[in-house]
Protein backbone atom coordinates (compact mmCIF):
# COMPACT_ATOMS: atom_id res chain seq x y z
CA UNK A 1 0.00 0.00 0.00
CA UNK A 2 1.16 3.51 -1.04
CA UNK A 3 1.73 6.25 1.56
CA UNK A 4 0.23 10.03 1.63
CA UNK A 5 2.63 13.10 1.03
CA UNK A 6 1.96 13.30 5.18
CA UNK A 7 3.21 9.82 5.90
CA UNK A 8 6.14 9.79 3.07
CA UNK A 9 7.51 13.39 5.10
CA UNK A 10 7.38 11.65 8.60
CA UNK A 11 8.64 8.06 7.24
CA UNK A 12 11.79 10.08 6.13
CA UNK A 13 12.31 12.27 8.81
CA UNK A 14 11.99 9.30 11.15
CA UNK A 15 14.30 7.25 9.07
CA UNK A 16 12.08 4.25 7.85
CA UNK A 17 11.07 2.86 4.61
CA UNK A 18 7.28 2.69 5.68
CA UNK A 19 5.25 4.65 7.98
CA UNK A 20 1.52 3.43 9.00
CA UNK A 21 -1.48 5.73 10.73
CA UNK A 22 -0.86 5.01 13.90
CA UNK A 23 2.93 3.89 14.22
CA UNK A 24 4.66 6.53 16.77
CA UNK A 25 7.87 7.88 15.28
CA UNK A 26 10.48 9.99 16.88
CA UNK A 27 11.07 12.39 13.84
CA UNK A 28 14.10 14.69 12.79
CA UNK A 29 12.71 18.05 12.44
CA UNK A 30 13.94 20.47 9.85
CA UNK A 31 12.73 23.81 11.11
CA UNK A 32 11.23 25.10 14.49
CA UNK A 33 9.42 28.74 15.29
CA UNK A 34 9.24 30.41 18.72
CA UNK A 35 7.10 33.93 19.11
CA UNK A 36 7.15 35.84 21.54
CA UNK A 37 4.60 34.35 23.57
CA UNK A 38 6.14 30.48 23.12
CA UNK A 39 9.79 31.51 23.55
CA UNK A 40 9.75 33.35 26.73
CA UNK A 41 8.00 29.72 27.61
CA UNK A 42 10.63 27.62 25.84
CA UNK A 43 13.14 29.76 28.19
CA UNK A 44 10.96 29.25 31.45
CA UNK A 45 11.42 25.62 30.79
CA UNK A 46 15.37 25.57 30.20
CA UNK A 47 15.64 27.42 33.48
CA UNK A 48 13.35 24.83 35.19
CA UNK A 49 15.38 22.29 33.92
CA UNK A 50 18.72 23.29 35.03
CA UNK A 51 18.69 20.78 37.97
CA UNK A 52 17.78 18.06 35.83
CA UNK A 53 19.42 18.49 32.07
CA UNK A 54 21.76 21.50 33.84
CA UNK A 55 22.34 24.73 32.06
CA UNK A 56 21.69 24.46 27.96
CA UNK A 57 24.69 26.15 26.55
CA UNK A 58 23.86 25.74 22.79
CA UNK A 59 20.62 24.19 20.47
CA UNK A 60 20.64 21.62 18.82
CA UNK A 61 21.22 23.38 15.13
CA UNK A 62 20.48 27.64 14.95
CA UNK A 63 20.11 28.29 11.76
CA UNK A 64 17.14 26.09 11.39
CA UNK A 65 15.19 28.17 14.14
CA UNK A 66 13.72 31.37 13.32
CA UNK A 67 11.77 33.96 15.58
CA UNK A 68 8.74 36.06 15.50
CA UNK A 69 7.73 38.86 17.60
CA UNK A 70 3.96 39.16 16.67
CA UNK A 71 1.50 38.51 19.69
CA UNK A 72 2.06 41.11 21.85
CA UNK A 73 3.68 43.71 19.49
CA UNK A 74 4.70 46.51 19.55
CA UNK A 75 4.81 45.87 23.17
CA UNK A 76 1.57 46.68 25.21
CA UNK A 77 3.09 46.83 28.48
CA UNK A 78 6.45 46.15 30.60
CA UNK A 79 5.58 42.76 30.94
CA UNK A 80 5.42 42.26 27.43
CA UNK A 81 8.10 44.39 26.61
CA UNK A 82 9.92 42.04 28.83
CA UNK A 83 9.36 39.22 26.81
CA UNK A 84 10.43 40.62 23.82
CA UNK A 85 13.72 41.23 25.24
CA UNK A 86 13.77 37.07 26.49
CA UNK A 87 13.49 36.74 22.79
CA UNK A 88 16.22 39.05 21.78
CA UNK A 89 18.26 37.33 24.63
CA UNK A 90 17.72 33.90 23.26
CA UNK A 91 18.97 34.96 19.75
CA UNK A 92 21.97 36.11 21.05
CA UNK A 93 22.57 33.22 23.39
CA UNK A 94 22.01 30.73 20.90
CA UNK A 95 23.31 32.63 17.57
CA UNK A 96 19.75 32.40 15.69
CA UNK A 97 20.52 35.13 13.19
CA UNK A 98 16.61 34.59 11.67
CA UNK A 99 14.89 36.80 14.25
CA UNK A 100 11.87 39.26 12.71
CA UNK A 101 11.47 41.96 14.96
CA UNK A 102 8.57 44.36 14.84
CA UNK A 103 10.42 48.37 13.85
CA UNK A 104 13.41 46.81 11.56
CA UNK A 105 12.11 45.84 8.81
CA UNK A 106 10.27 42.82 7.57
CA UNK A 107 8.15 41.15 10.65
CA UNK A 108 4.64 40.01 10.81
CA UNK A 109 2.83 37.23 12.08
CA UNK A 110 4.97 33.67 12.04
CA UNK A 111 2.53 32.09 9.56
CA UNK A 112 2.29 34.21 6.89
CA UNK A 113 5.97 34.91 7.21
CA UNK A 114 6.50 31.21 7.13
CA UNK A 115 6.12 30.93 3.19
CA UNK A 116 5.72 34.76 2.50
CA UNK A 117 9.91 34.30 3.38
CA UNK A 118 10.26 30.72 2.12
CA UNK A 119 11.39 29.84 5.45
CA UNK A 120 9.99 26.53 5.71
CA UNK A 121 10.00 24.42 2.10
CA UNK A 122 8.28 21.15 0.79
CA UNK A 123 9.15 17.94 2.07
CA UNK A 124 10.49 19.35 5.46
CA UNK A 125 9.15 18.95 8.88
CA UNK A 126 8.58 22.42 11.17
CA UNK A 127 6.94 22.90 14.51
CA UNK A 128 6.17 25.93 16.47
CA UNK A 129 5.51 27.22 18.99
CA UNK A 130 1.55 28.03 17.91
CA UNK A 131 -1.78 25.84 16.89
CA UNK A 132 -1.75 27.06 13.52
CA UNK A 133 1.41 26.14 12.38
CA UNK A 134 -0.50 23.99 10.54
CA UNK A 135 -1.00 26.96 7.69
CA UNK A 136 2.37 26.50 6.69
CA UNK A 137 1.33 22.63 5.11
CA UNK A 138 0.48 24.98 2.32
CA UNK A 139 4.14 24.47 0.86
CA UNK A 140 3.76 21.19 1.21
CA UNK A 141 5.59 20.41 4.55
CA UNK A 142 4.75 18.50 7.57
CA UNK A 143 3.58 21.37 10.15
CA UNK A 144 2.29 21.15 13.36
CA UNK A 145 1.77 22.99 16.50
CA UNK A 146 2.96 22.47 19.71
CA UNK A 147 3.80 23.76 23.69
CA UNK A 148 7.12 25.16 25.13
CA UNK A 149 7.79 22.59 26.47
CA UNK A 150 7.79 20.51 23.50
CA UNK A 151 9.63 22.81 21.55
CA UNK A 152 12.03 22.99 24.16
CA UNK A 153 12.73 19.58 23.64
CA UNK A 154 13.51 20.00 20.11
CA UNK A 155 15.78 22.54 20.58
CA UNK A 156 17.83 20.16 22.95
CA UNK A 157 17.49 16.81 20.22
CA UNK A 158 16.50 17.82 17.13
CA UNK A 159 13.83 15.49 17.57
CA UNK A 160 10.03 15.06 18.77
CA UNK A 161 7.36 12.21 18.55
CA UNK A 162 4.47 12.13 16.33
CA UNK A 163 1.94 9.63 16.06
CA UNK A 164 1.37 9.37 12.26
CA UNK A 165 -2.05 10.74 11.58
CA UNK A 166 -4.80 9.43 9.51
CA UNK A 167 -5.20 11.35 6.34
CA UNK A 168 -8.42 12.87 5.74
CA UNK A 169 -8.54 14.35 1.66
CA UNK A 170 -11.00 16.69 1.07
CA UNK A 171 -11.19 17.01 -2.87
CA UNK A 172 -12.36 20.18 -4.41
CA UNK A 173 -13.64 20.08 -7.68
CA UNK A 174 -15.39 22.82 -9.89
CA UNK A 175 -15.17 26.92 -9.62
CA UNK A 176 -15.16 29.38 -6.24
CA UNK A 177 -18.04 31.45 -7.35
CA UNK A 178 -16.61 35.21 -7.48
CA UNK A 179 -18.60 36.17 -3.87
CA UNK A 180 -17.28 33.02 -2.27
CA UNK A 181 -13.42 32.78 -0.63
CA UNK A 182 -11.30 29.95 0.85
CA UNK A 183 -12.83 31.21 4.05
CA UNK A 184 -16.19 30.00 2.96
CA UNK A 185 -14.94 26.69 2.03
CA UNK A 186 -12.74 26.14 5.28
CA UNK A 187 -16.18 26.94 7.10
CA UNK A 188 -18.69 24.84 5.39
CA UNK A 189 -15.87 21.75 5.60
CA UNK A 190 -15.30 22.62 9.94
CA UNK A 191 -19.77 22.77 9.76
CA UNK A 192 -19.62 19.29 8.29
CA UNK A 193 -16.88 17.15 10.03
CA UNK A 194 -17.15 19.84 13.60
CA UNK A 195 -14.54 21.08 15.63
CA UNK A 196 -12.88 17.81 16.53
CA UNK A 197 -13.12 15.72 13.09
CA UNK A 198 -10.11 16.04 12.46
CA UNK A 199 -8.33 15.33 15.83
CA UNK A 200 -5.08 14.05 15.77
CA UNK A 201 -5.45 13.91 12.16
CA UNK A 202 -4.18 15.14 8.72
CA UNK A 203 -6.32 17.26 6.84
CA UNK A 204 -4.95 17.28 2.60
CA UNK A 205 -6.31 19.11 0.03
CA UNK A 206 -6.69 18.61 -4.21
CA UNK A 207 -9.03 18.99 -6.80
CA UNK A 208 -9.31 22.08 -9.44
CA UNK A 209 -10.29 24.54 -7.49
CA UNK A 210 -7.37 23.80 -4.85
CA UNK A 211 -5.16 24.90 -8.07
CA UNK A 212 -7.16 27.82 -8.79
CA UNK A 213 -6.42 29.23 -5.79
CA UNK A 214 -3.50 31.54 -5.15
CA UNK A 215 -1.19 30.86 -2.27
CA UNK A 216 -2.74 33.11 0.38
CA UNK A 217 -6.09 31.30 -0.52
CA UNK A 218 -4.93 28.03 -0.09
CA UNK A 219 -3.41 29.20 2.92
CA UNK A 220 -6.87 30.16 4.64
CA UNK A 221 -7.87 26.15 4.53
CA UNK A 222 -4.81 24.89 5.98
CA UNK A 223 -4.76 27.55 8.47
CA UNK A 224 -8.55 26.60 9.94
CA UNK A 225 -7.93 23.44 9.68
CA UNK A 226 -6.82 23.55 13.00
CA UNK A 227 -10.15 24.67 14.18
CA UNK A 228 -11.23 21.13 12.94
CA UNK A 229 -8.94 19.47 15.27
CA UNK A 230 -6.52 18.69 12.54
CA UNK A 231 -2.41 17.67 13.70
CA UNK A 232 -1.50 18.91 9.96
CA UNK A 233 -2.62 20.42 6.86
CA UNK A 234 -1.30 19.97 3.75
CA UNK A 235 -1.27 20.33 0.17
CA UNK A 236 1.02 18.59 -2.31
CA UNK A 237 2.98 21.27 -4.17
CA UNK A 238 2.25 22.24 -7.85
CA UNK A 239 4.10 24.75 -10.14
CA UNK A 240 2.65 27.93 -8.98
CA UNK A 241 3.87 27.02 -5.49
CA UNK A 242 7.87 26.18 -6.87
CA UNK A 243 7.87 29.47 -8.84
CA UNK A 244 6.46 31.56 -5.74
CA UNK A 245 9.35 29.77 -3.63
CA UNK A 246 11.18 30.11 -6.20
CA UNK A 247 11.19 33.83 -6.35
CA UNK A 248 11.86 33.55 -2.47
CA UNK A 249 14.47 31.52 -1.64
CA UNK A 250 17.56 30.33 -3.73
CA UNK A 251 17.44 27.35 -1.47
CA UNK A 252 17.05 23.92 -3.90
CA UNK A 253 13.27 22.60 -3.77
CA UNK A 254 12.83 18.77 -3.03
CA UNK A 255 8.89 18.54 -3.09
CA UNK A 256 7.36 15.40 -1.47
CA UNK A 257 4.20 13.90 -3.17
CA UNK A 258 2.01 10.64 -1.92
CA UNK A 259 1.61 7.94 -3.63
CA UNK A 260 -0.72 7.15 -6.12
CA UNK A 261 -2.22 3.86 -4.27
CA UNK A 262 -2.09 6.01 -1.19
CA UNK A 263 -4.72 5.39 1.13
CA UNK A 264 -6.81 8.05 2.57
CA UNK A 265 -8.46 7.10 5.89
CA UNK A 266 -11.82 9.32 4.74
CA UNK A 267 -12.14 10.97 1.13
CA UNK A 268 -14.59 14.51 0.98
CA UNK A 269 -15.73 14.94 -2.64
CA UNK A 270 -16.09 19.00 -2.26
CA UNK A 271 -18.28 21.12 -5.17
CA UNK A 272 -16.77 24.58 -4.95
CA UNK A 273 -19.41 25.93 -7.33
CA UNK A 274 -22.01 25.16 -4.25
CA UNK A 275 -20.12 27.10 -1.72
CA UNK A 276 -21.66 30.34 -0.43
CA UNK A 277 -20.94 33.38 2.13
CA UNK A 278 -20.28 31.68 5.47
CA UNK A 279 -20.43 32.55 8.46
CA UNK A 280 -19.35 30.88 11.79
CA UNK A 281 -21.86 32.44 15.28
CA UNK A 282 -20.50 32.54 18.59
CA UNK A 283 -18.72 30.61 20.18
CA UNK A 284 -17.61 27.87 17.87
CA UNK A 285 -16.24 27.96 14.37
CA UNK A 286 -18.28 25.37 13.97
CA UNK A 287 -21.58 26.77 13.75
CA UNK A 288 -22.41 28.15 11.01
CA UNK A 289 -24.77 29.77 9.02
CA UNK A 290 -24.90 31.72 5.39
CA UNK A 291 -24.77 35.43 5.35
CA UNK A 292 -27.85 35.62 4.56
CA UNK A 293 -29.70 33.76 7.11
CA UNK A 294 -27.78 36.69 9.48
CA UNK A 295 -28.70 39.64 7.88
CA UNK A 296 -30.24 41.18 10.42
CA UNK A 297 -27.75 40.92 12.95
CA UNK A 298 -26.12 43.95 13.86
CA UNK A 299 -22.50 44.84 14.48
CA UNK A 300 -20.78 46.54 16.58
CA UNK A 301 -17.27 46.41 15.19
CA UNK A 302 -15.45 44.85 12.10
CA UNK A 303 -11.85 43.57 12.23
CA UNK A 304 -10.20 42.51 8.31
CA UNK A 305 -6.34 41.09 9.58
CA UNK A 306 -4.36 38.46 11.23
CA UNK A 307 -3.41 34.80 9.55
CA UNK A 308 -6.16 33.91 8.65
CA UNK A 309 -7.56 37.21 6.91
CA UNK A 310 -4.79 39.72 6.73
CA UNK A 311 -2.56 38.02 4.24
CA UNK A 312 -2.78 40.37 0.53
CA UNK A 313 -4.76 38.77 -0.96
CA UNK A 314 -7.16 39.08 1.89
CA UNK A 315 -6.81 43.02 1.45
CA UNK A 316 -7.29 43.04 -2.05
CA UNK A 317 -10.88 41.65 -1.23
CA UNK A 318 -11.33 43.79 1.36
CA UNK A 319 -10.11 46.50 -1.03
CA UNK A 320 -12.71 45.74 -4.08
CA UNK A 321 -15.55 45.90 -1.73
CA UNK A 322 -14.79 49.09 0.34
CA UNK A 323 -13.11 50.99 -2.68
CA UNK A 324 -15.67 54.36 -3.34
CA UNK A 325 -17.84 53.26 0.09
CA UNK A 326 -18.21 54.26 3.97
CA UNK A 327 -17.65 52.11 6.54
CA UNK A 328 -20.72 52.52 8.91
CA UNK A 329 -19.05 50.92 12.38
CA UNK A 330 -15.84 50.79 13.43
CA UNK A 331 -13.82 49.06 11.08
CA UNK A 332 -9.92 48.05 12.00
CA UNK A 333 -7.82 46.71 9.47
CA UNK A 334 -4.15 45.22 10.16
CA UNK A 335 -1.75 43.95 7.46
CA UNK A 336 -0.46 40.29 8.31
CA UNK A 337 3.10 41.19 7.37
CA UNK A 338 5.49 44.74 6.83
CA UNK A 339 5.97 43.63 3.16
CA UNK A 340 2.12 42.85 3.00
CA UNK A 341 1.54 46.32 4.49
CA UNK A 342 3.91 47.76 1.86
CA UNK A 343 2.55 45.79 -1.15
CA UNK A 344 -1.12 47.47 -0.15
CA UNK A 345 0.41 50.73 0.01
CA UNK A 346 1.77 50.35 -3.54
CA UNK A 347 -1.20 48.88 -4.95
CA UNK A 348 -3.21 51.93 -3.63
CA UNK A 349 -5.32 49.57 -1.06
CA UNK A 350 -4.20 51.55 1.85
CA UNK A 351 -5.56 54.57 0.51
CA UNK A 352 -8.78 52.70 -0.08
CA UNK A 353 -9.36 51.76 3.33
CA UNK A 354 -8.17 55.07 4.69
CA UNK A 355 -10.43 57.07 2.33
CA UNK A 356 -13.52 54.33 3.56
CA UNK A 357 -13.17 55.46 7.34
CA UNK A 358 -11.28 52.56 8.17
CA UNK A 359 -8.01 52.51 10.73
CA UNK A 360 -5.20 50.73 9.66
CA UNK A 361 -2.54 49.31 12.10
CA UNK A 362 0.57 47.56 12.03
CA UNK A 363 0.85 44.02 11.90
CA UNK A 364 -0.23 42.33 15.44
CA UNK A 365 -1.73 39.01 16.60
CA UNK A 366 -2.98 41.14 19.19
CA UNK A 367 -6.69 41.94 18.05
CA UNK A 368 -7.24 38.15 17.05
CA UNK A 369 -6.83 36.65 20.70
CA UNK A 370 -8.18 39.71 22.61
CA UNK A 371 -4.53 40.94 23.26
CA UNK A 372 -3.63 44.34 22.15
CA UNK A 373 -5.78 46.91 20.12
CA UNK A 374 -9.25 46.88 19.55
CA UNK A 375 -10.63 44.82 22.55
CA UNK A 376 -14.18 43.79 22.85
CA UNK A 377 -16.22 45.39 25.77
CA UNK A 378 -18.79 43.79 26.88
CA UNK A 379 -22.31 43.11 24.87
CA UNK A 380 -19.53 44.08 21.59
CA UNK A 381 -20.73 42.25 18.63
CA UNK A 382 -17.44 41.93 15.99
CA UNK A 383 -17.52 40.66 12.72
CA UNK A 384 -13.92 38.99 11.96
CA UNK A 385 -12.03 37.36 9.20
CA UNK A 386 -9.46 35.27 11.97
CA UNK A 387 -10.09 31.66 12.92
CA UNK A 388 -12.10 32.01 16.46
CA UNK A 389 -15.00 32.87 18.49
CA UNK A 390 -15.18 30.79 21.46
CA UNK A 391 -15.90 32.99 24.93
CA UNK A 392 -13.43 35.72 25.40
CA UNK A 393 -11.56 35.31 22.46
CA UNK A 394 -11.50 38.85 21.61
CA UNK A 395 -12.09 40.01 24.88
CA UNK A 396 -14.87 40.38 27.32
CA UNK A 397 -16.49 36.90 27.88
CA UNK A 398 -20.10 38.33 27.10
CA UNK A 399 -18.65 40.08 23.90
CA UNK A 400 -19.96 37.96 20.38
CA UNK A 401 -18.02 37.48 17.23
CA UNK A 402 -19.09 36.23 14.01
CA UNK A 403 -16.43 34.92 11.91
CA UNK A 404 -16.44 35.64 7.75
CA UNK A 405 -14.35 36.03 4.65
CA UNK A 406 -13.26 39.66 3.46
CA UNK A 407 -15.50 40.18 1.42
CA UNK A 408 -18.67 39.48 3.82
CA UNK A 409 -16.47 41.58 6.46
CA UNK A 410 -16.02 44.34 4.37
CA UNK A 411 -19.89 44.12 3.07
CA UNK A 412 -20.64 44.38 6.83
CA UNK A 413 -18.53 47.00 7.38
CA UNK A 414 -20.79 49.30 4.91
CA UNK A 415 -24.01 48.28 6.30
CA UNK A 416 -23.11 47.59 9.81
CA UNK A 417 -25.26 44.41 9.96
CA UNK A 418 -23.92 40.66 8.42
CA UNK A 419 -24.08 41.24 4.91
CA UNK A 420 -23.69 38.67 2.07
CA UNK A 421 -21.11 40.61 -0.35
CA UNK A 422 -23.85 39.66 -3.36
CA UNK A 423 -26.75 41.82 -1.13
CA UNK A 424 -24.32 44.95 -1.15
CA UNK A 425 -26.06 47.24 -3.31
CA UNK A 426 -24.55 50.16 -5.96
CA UNK B 1 4.19 9.99 40.01
CA UNK B 2 1.75 9.37 41.99
CA UNK B 3 -0.17 6.19 41.57
CA UNK B 4 -3.73 7.18 43.36
CA UNK B 5 -4.97 10.33 42.98
CA UNK B 6 -8.43 11.13 45.18
CA UNK B 7 -10.43 14.43 45.09
CA UNK B 8 -13.43 16.46 44.06
CA UNK B 9 -15.15 16.70 40.44
CA UNK B 10 -15.69 19.91 38.69
CA UNK B 11 -18.17 18.87 35.87
CA UNK B 12 -17.59 20.73 32.44
CA UNK B 13 -19.31 20.17 29.17
CA UNK B 14 -17.86 19.16 25.42
CA UNK B 15 -15.43 21.50 23.56
CA UNK B 16 -13.40 23.10 26.82
CA UNK B 17 -11.04 25.65 25.26
CA UNK B 18 -8.02 27.07 26.09
CA UNK B 19 -9.31 30.28 25.78
CA UNK B 20 -11.90 29.49 28.81
CA UNK B 21 -9.26 27.56 30.55
CA UNK B 22 -6.86 30.49 30.80
CA UNK B 23 -7.87 33.76 28.52
CA UNK B 24 -5.17 35.36 25.85
CA UNK B 25 -4.59 38.10 27.47
CA UNK B 26 -2.95 36.60 30.34
CA UNK B 27 -0.08 34.78 27.91
CA UNK B 28 2.06 37.36 28.70
CA UNK B 29 2.60 36.04 32.11
CA UNK B 30 4.93 33.07 32.69
CA UNK B 31 4.88 32.79 36.80
CA UNK B 32 2.42 29.95 36.99
CA UNK B 33 0.69 31.40 40.43
CA UNK B 34 -0.30 34.21 39.05
CA UNK B 35 -1.59 32.00 35.78
CA UNK B 36 -3.47 29.78 38.02
CA UNK B 37 -5.88 32.75 39.41
CA UNK B 38 -7.02 32.94 36.47
CA UNK B 39 -7.88 29.05 35.72
CA UNK B 40 -11.28 28.14 33.97
CA UNK B 41 -12.44 32.29 34.39
CA UNK B 42 -13.60 31.79 30.80
CA UNK B 43 -15.90 29.39 31.52
CA UNK B 44 -16.60 29.30 35.63
CA UNK B 45 -15.43 32.43 37.07
CA UNK B 46 -15.51 30.79 40.39
CA UNK B 47 -13.54 28.11 39.67
CA UNK B 48 -10.72 29.14 41.54
CA UNK B 49 -12.67 29.95 44.49
CA UNK B 50 -13.69 25.84 44.73
CA UNK B 51 -10.87 23.84 43.58
CA UNK B 52 -8.80 22.05 45.96
CA UNK B 53 -5.52 20.40 45.47
CA UNK B 54 -5.89 16.87 43.93
CA UNK B 55 -9.35 17.48 42.59
CA UNK B 56 -9.78 16.62 39.54
CA UNK B 57 -11.79 18.47 36.14
CA UNK B 58 -14.15 16.02 34.15
CA UNK B 59 -15.49 17.04 30.78
CA UNK B 60 -16.97 15.85 27.44
CA UNK B 61 -15.38 15.60 24.35
CA UNK B 62 -12.47 17.81 23.02
CA UNK B 63 -11.15 19.27 26.22
CA UNK B 64 -8.60 21.86 25.66
CA UNK B 65 -9.22 22.74 21.86
CA UNK B 66 -7.85 25.81 20.31
CA UNK B 67 -4.83 27.44 20.95
CA UNK B 68 -1.23 25.53 21.83
CA UNK B 69 -0.54 27.54 24.62
CA UNK B 70 1.08 25.33 27.27
CA UNK B 71 -0.28 27.98 29.92
CA UNK B 72 -3.74 25.99 29.63
CA UNK B 73 -2.14 22.63 31.48
CA UNK B 74 0.27 24.64 33.88
CA UNK B 75 -3.05 27.06 34.98
CA UNK B 76 -4.94 24.29 35.88
CA UNK B 77 -1.60 22.29 37.34
CA UNK B 78 -1.09 25.52 40.30
CA UNK B 79 -4.49 25.41 40.56
CA UNK B 80 -4.66 21.60 42.16
CA UNK B 81 -5.71 19.99 38.79
CA UNK B 82 -4.15 16.47 38.98
CA UNK B 83 -5.58 14.54 36.17
CA UNK B 84 -8.62 15.81 33.30
CA UNK B 85 -11.03 12.78 32.84
CA UNK B 86 -12.42 13.73 29.20
CA UNK B 87 -14.25 12.03 27.15
CA UNK B 88 -11.61 12.91 24.54
CA UNK B 89 -9.06 15.93 24.10
CA UNK B 90 -7.52 17.91 21.50
CA UNK B 91 -4.44 16.95 20.59
CA UNK B 92 -1.84 19.47 21.72
CA UNK B 93 -3.52 20.30 25.21
CA UNK B 94 -3.29 16.63 25.14
CA UNK B 95 0.66 16.54 24.39
CA UNK B 96 1.65 19.38 26.18
CA UNK B 97 -0.03 17.97 29.30
CA UNK B 98 1.96 15.19 29.19
CA UNK B 99 5.58 16.33 27.83
CA UNK B 100 5.05 19.01 30.06
CA UNK B 101 4.63 16.42 33.18
CA UNK B 102 1.79 18.89 34.08
CA UNK B 103 -1.17 16.82 34.50
CA UNK B 104 -2.60 13.39 33.31
CA UNK B 105 -5.44 13.21 31.08
CA UNK B 106 -7.27 10.71 31.10
CA UNK B 107 -9.88 9.35 28.55
CA UNK B 108 -13.27 8.01 29.72
CA UNK B 109 -16.39 7.14 28.00
CA UNK B 110 -19.64 8.52 27.53
CA UNK B 111 -21.43 6.41 30.30
CA UNK B 112 -19.01 6.71 32.82
CA UNK B 113 -18.93 10.70 32.06
CA UNK B 114 -22.54 10.70 32.97
CA UNK B 115 -22.21 8.70 35.79
CA UNK B 116 -20.00 11.53 37.34
CA UNK B 117 -21.66 14.03 39.14
CA UNK B 118 -19.93 17.58 40.33
CA UNK B 119 -18.56 17.52 43.35
CA UNK B 120 -18.72 13.48 43.46
CA UNK B 121 -15.44 12.50 45.69
CA UNK B 122 -13.46 9.97 43.61
CA UNK B 123 -10.22 8.19 43.30
CA UNK B 124 -7.82 7.43 40.45
CA UNK B 125 -5.67 4.96 40.30
CA UNK B 126 -3.52 5.61 37.26
CA UNK B 127 -1.72 2.25 37.02
CA UNK B 128 -4.48 -0.04 37.22
CA UNK B 129 -6.58 2.14 35.16
CA UNK B 130 -9.50 2.45 37.99
CA UNK B 131 -11.91 5.06 38.60
CA UNK B 132 -13.53 4.57 42.07
CA UNK B 133 -16.91 6.83 42.80
CA UNK B 134 -16.70 6.85 46.54
CA UNK B 135 -19.55 8.95 46.96
CA UNK B 136 -21.65 6.85 44.74
CA UNK B 137 -19.90 3.75 45.78
CA UNK B 138 -19.09 2.52 41.99
CA UNK B 139 -16.17 1.83 39.83
CA UNK B 140 -15.01 2.65 36.36
CA UNK B 141 -12.42 1.54 34.10
CA UNK B 142 -11.17 4.11 32.09
CA UNK B 143 -9.61 3.85 28.57
CA UNK B 144 -5.94 2.50 28.66
CA UNK B 145 -3.67 4.98 28.22
CA UNK B 146 -1.59 4.22 25.28
CA UNK B 147 2.77 2.59 26.17
CA UNK B 148 4.53 5.69 25.63
CA UNK B 149 2.14 8.22 27.15
CA UNK B 150 2.49 5.99 30.13
CA UNK B 151 6.08 5.79 29.75
CA UNK B 152 6.46 9.57 29.63
CA UNK B 153 3.86 9.99 32.40
CA UNK B 154 5.98 7.80 34.66
CA UNK B 155 9.29 9.69 34.10
CA UNK B 156 7.44 12.51 34.79
CA UNK B 157 7.89 14.86 31.52
CA UNK B 158 9.28 14.27 27.83
CA UNK B 159 12.72 15.74 29.31
CA UNK B 160 13.12 12.80 31.74
CA UNK B 161 11.91 10.28 29.21
CA UNK B 162 14.52 7.96 28.09
CA UNK B 163 13.66 6.20 25.04
CA UNK B 164 14.56 2.20 25.14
Amino acid sequence: MGMTITEKILARASEKRIVSPGDVVFANVDKVMMHDVGGPGVWTVFQELKPIIGEVNKIWDPDRVWLAEDHFVPPIDRQSSENIKILEDFAKKYGIRKHFRYGIGQYGICHTLSYEEALVLPGEVYVGTDSHTNTTGVVGAFAAGLGHTDIAYVLVHGKTWFRVPETLLFRVDGELPSYSTAKDLSLAIIRDIGTDGANYKAMQFSGSAIKAMDIDERATLTNMSTEAGAKNAIIEPDERLLQYLRSRTDSPLKPVYGDENAEFSEIYEINAMTIEPLVAKPYSPGNVSSARELSDVEVDRVYIGSCTGGKLTDLRMAASVLKGRRVKVRTEIVPATQRIYMQALREGLIEIFLQSGALVGAPTCGLCFGGHMGVLRKGEVCISTTNRNFPGRMGDRESRTYLASPLTAAATAVTGKITDPRDLSG
Amino acid sequence: MEGILRGRVHKYGDNVDTDSIIPGRFLKEMDPKKLAEHTMEGIDPNFVTKVKPGDFVVAGKNFGCGSSREHAPIALRYSGIKAVLAKSFARIFYRNAIDGGHLIPIEIDEKIYEKLSDDDEIEVDVLKGVIRNLTKVEVYNMRPIPELVMEIIKAGGIFMFKRR
